[in-house]
């Protein structure tokens, strides 16, 4: 391979990173505010946020960007740069998938801390803020760092589009060379080695947030592995 | 030591303060409270006994709106809360404290912090007021040397003297004890019971409390109401319910757990 | 916005045809997947590290590569290699290969999670191995995965799209070319998502129905 080609696979590289950073804030925030209605107290609050996650849940990421990419435009007069649309799509999708990792975790508290703060006279909000999630959130960081490999998996989706990202960089450099063994080897090798790198800052964060709560870490069990919560299963559909 | 349980707004001693008028609650078919009737005069100290399930602890957990009843109405100094908004319901709730049998405390909070989060964040004080007062409440349960601990460090006796602390640092007009020493090894028991003891005699703060301590009961009640299937069947003070029950279920009760 | 109903009908029999082809591959894929997947569950309870090992690496690597890139490879490496396969029999394997790294997950935790106990009871009525992984621990341990495997099974309709960019015909695939033949994006792309949904839905409420029997 010529140096001209890799600097092709490095910036797919740059272009995967940005994807992946920016639709992982987007999926962070959708995560918690769907994640806190699903718990409001109020039905319709749950039921939106509820039904959010089922129609988001139910579709396939690669079906969204198609939807994002071609129907929003003529629908709505949005032209979205690729970056934008690409962002929006996989964080809306898998923003779906941690908003019930979000709801599992703070459902997960032991319902007398709720009590402890009625009878201290907070607010709902305040005991969500001090009470619920600092003890929800250490727990929601394994699930977490598994969606995260998901979402980098699903950030190749774009090069459907035609986005030049990792994987698009790998079409490029097979029709170039017109040989794909070596160039697809590569450009796995290197989602491994950034979902290897993901890993290990979910778990230093884990360790750093358990610290905070006086609590050692446990050892991390798959979540995917749970048989007895098969519904939290963390694979995401449409992310690979 | 200032007064702990002195607040803003003292209500004459002897006045009424909680009052609850036919209340009845359900659990699906299982009627817990059944058209209860009784109150509580300001200052006073009241134990609740009686057999398990008999739905003691259920007033409490009324009294502190962690559930609503399905009949009736709870009055606490004069301001009715079922039904009200909930807006009113928390004004309530800030002249109630509360004690829990599991004890309650945040685990990511330290033992300071669980004590000065409420003052602040829901009375408005200082934190250097409410840091003063954590304090002088620690000195008084005999904690003060455990200001930066977590819960889970603590023994059981300790975070339960903690919950104490944390509980009267709001000033409540009425403290609430469920059961405060059912879940602690038996020699811790002591040590909280005479936390509470001090309480009791150097305050004017109300309590109520359901205990199967019986000693305790008999040491810092004016007023013992025994209950049964949802009825108070028999109230007076302790030397009278301890020493010559009138009630035969108040008999075969006390005669199973002295 | 325009919504055009014509379009829509014109559509509808590429969509069943499409709709065939994805059903095809969930079902091929599963059963690679599952089949698979007890595979590697039980090369990692051998007591050799030479084959526990390479088998944990190449599982691991599967599970964090994306799918896309995978099916690239397949697709045209493959042919390099002089094994030829159709665009749908690639894509079956693919995915089937990368979910089996999934199940195989669910199975070790179905296997763990069958009590010491039944091991020892085995041993001592000197049940051989094979007996007593056939007779007495899977048994038990597939009761405890159907539904995590089910879960599965809904995450890969999800993933069948993906064919699309190998060139087959699955429901994703024949909604682009109706739109590029026709310049009508929203009508066929709508279509099959609400399909998805619909379909996943009622998957999992099948699901949640089979649970329930099982823990009975």
């Amino acid at each position: 391979m010529t140096s001209g080609l890799w600097e092709l696979v490095l910036e797919g590289i740059w272009v995967t990173v940005q994807l992946l950073v920016l639709s992982a804030l987007l999926a962070t925030v959708v995560s918690f505010v769907v994640g806190v209605a699903r718990t409001h107290r109020l039905w319709i609050v749950r039921f939106l946020a509820g039904f959010y996650t089922e129609v988001f849940r139910g579709t396939s990421a690669l079906i969204m960007i198609f939807w994002v990419f071609f129907v929003l435009p003529p629908a709505f007069g949005w032209q979205l740069v690729p970056m934008w649309a690409g962002t929006l799509a996989l964080g809306l999708t898998y923003g779906a998938y941690g908003a019930e990792i979000v709801r599992g975790a703070l459902t997960a508290v032991d319902p007398a801390q709720r009590e402890g703060g009625i009878a201290l006279s907070f607010t709902p909000w305040q005991r969500m803020r001090l009470i619920l999630l600092p003890q929800a959130v250490p727990e929601m960081i394994p699930p977490f760092s598994n969606l995260l490999i998901e979402l980098l998996k699903g950030t190749a989706l774009v090069s459907v589009m035609g986005m030049g990202d990792l994987a698009f960089s790998g079409n490029l450099v097979r029709l170039a060379l017109q040989e794909s063994a070596e160039i697809y080897t590569y450009i796995l090798l290197i989602y491994f080695v950034i979902a290897f790198l993901l890993t290990r800052v979910m778990r230093g964060l884990e360790r750093q947030l358990k610290a905070g709560v006086g609590k050692a870490p446990r050892k991390t069990v798959p979540a995917q592995a749970r048989v007895s919560d098969g519904a939290g299963a963390v694979k995401v559909g449409g992310g690979a | 030591m200032t007064d702990p349980g002195s607040h803003t707004n003292p209500p004459v001693d002897g006045s009424e303060l909680i009052r609850f008028d036919h209340v009845t609650k359900r659990f699906g078919s299982n009627t817990v409270l059944d058209g209860l009737d009784f109150s509580v005069d300001a200052g006073k100290h009241v134990t609740l006994i009686g057999p398990s399930g008999s739905g003691k602890t259920t007033i409490l957990r009324l009294l502190m709106t962690l559930m609503k009843p399905d009949e009736g109405t709870i009055t606490v100094a004069g301001d009715q809360l079922f039904p009200a908004s909930e807006k009113q319901v928390r004004e309530v709730r800030k002249k109630i404290g509360m004690v829990f049998q599991q004890f309650n405390l945040f685990p990511n909070m330290n033992v300071l912090r669980n004590i000065t989060e409420a003052p602040v964040t829901v009375l408005g004080m200082s934190k250097d007021e409410a840091e003063q007062r954590a304090r002088e409440l620690l000195d008084l349960v005999g904690l003060a040397d455990k200001c930066d601990a977590y819960p889970t460090q603590l023994s059981g006796g300790q975070q339960q003297r903690v919950a104490i602390a944390r509980a009267l640092a709001m000033r409540p007009q009425v403290l609430l004890l469920d059961e405060v020493t059912s879940a602690l090894d038996p020699e811790l028991v002591a040590g909280v019971l005479d936390v509470l003891r001090d309480i009791a005699r150097t305050t004017d703060i109300t309590m109520l409390c359901v205990t199967h301590e019986m000693n305790f009961a008999r040491d810092i009640s004016d007023q013992v109401l025994m209950f049964d299937s949802g009825h108070v069947i028999e109230s007076g003070p302790p030397e009278k319910i301890f020493g010559d029950p009138e009630h035969e279920r108040t008999r075969e009760f006390l005669g199973a757990v002295l | 916005m325009q919504w055009d109903w014509g379009a829509v009908a014109d559509f509808m029999p590429h969509f069943w045809d499409g709709l065939l082809v994805t059903l095809q591959a969930l079902a091929l894929g599963s059963v690679i997947s599952f089949v698979l997947g007890l595979v590697w569950a039980l090369l990692m309870r051998t007591p050799s590290r030479f084959v526990r090992w390479p088998v944990g690496a190449v599982t691991e690597f599967i599970r964090n590569t994306p799918l896309l890139v995978q099916l690239f490879f397949l697709f045209y490496v493959l042919p390099e290699w002089n094994i030829t396969f159709s665009a749908l029999t690639t894509g079956v394997v693919a995915i089937g290969l990368h979910y089996s790294t999934y199940t195989m997950q669910v199975y070790r935790a179905g296997i763990d999670a069958v009590p010491v106990g039944q091991w020892e009871a085995a041993t001592a009525l000197n049940l051989p191995l094979r007996r007593t992984w056939t007779a007495v621990i899977l048994p038990q341990a597939v009761r405890r995965v159907v539904p995590a495997l089910g879960n599965y099974v809904i995450a890969m309709l999800k993933d069948t799209p993906l064919l699309m960019a190998i060139t087959v015909l699955d429901m994703l695939g024949e909604a682009r070319l109706f739109s590029q033949q026709n310049f009508q994006f929203t009508e066929p792309l709508t279509v099959i998502g609400v399909a998805f949904i619909l379909i996943s839905y009622l998957a999992s409420v099948l699901l949640r129905g089979l649970e329930r029997r099982l823990v009975r």
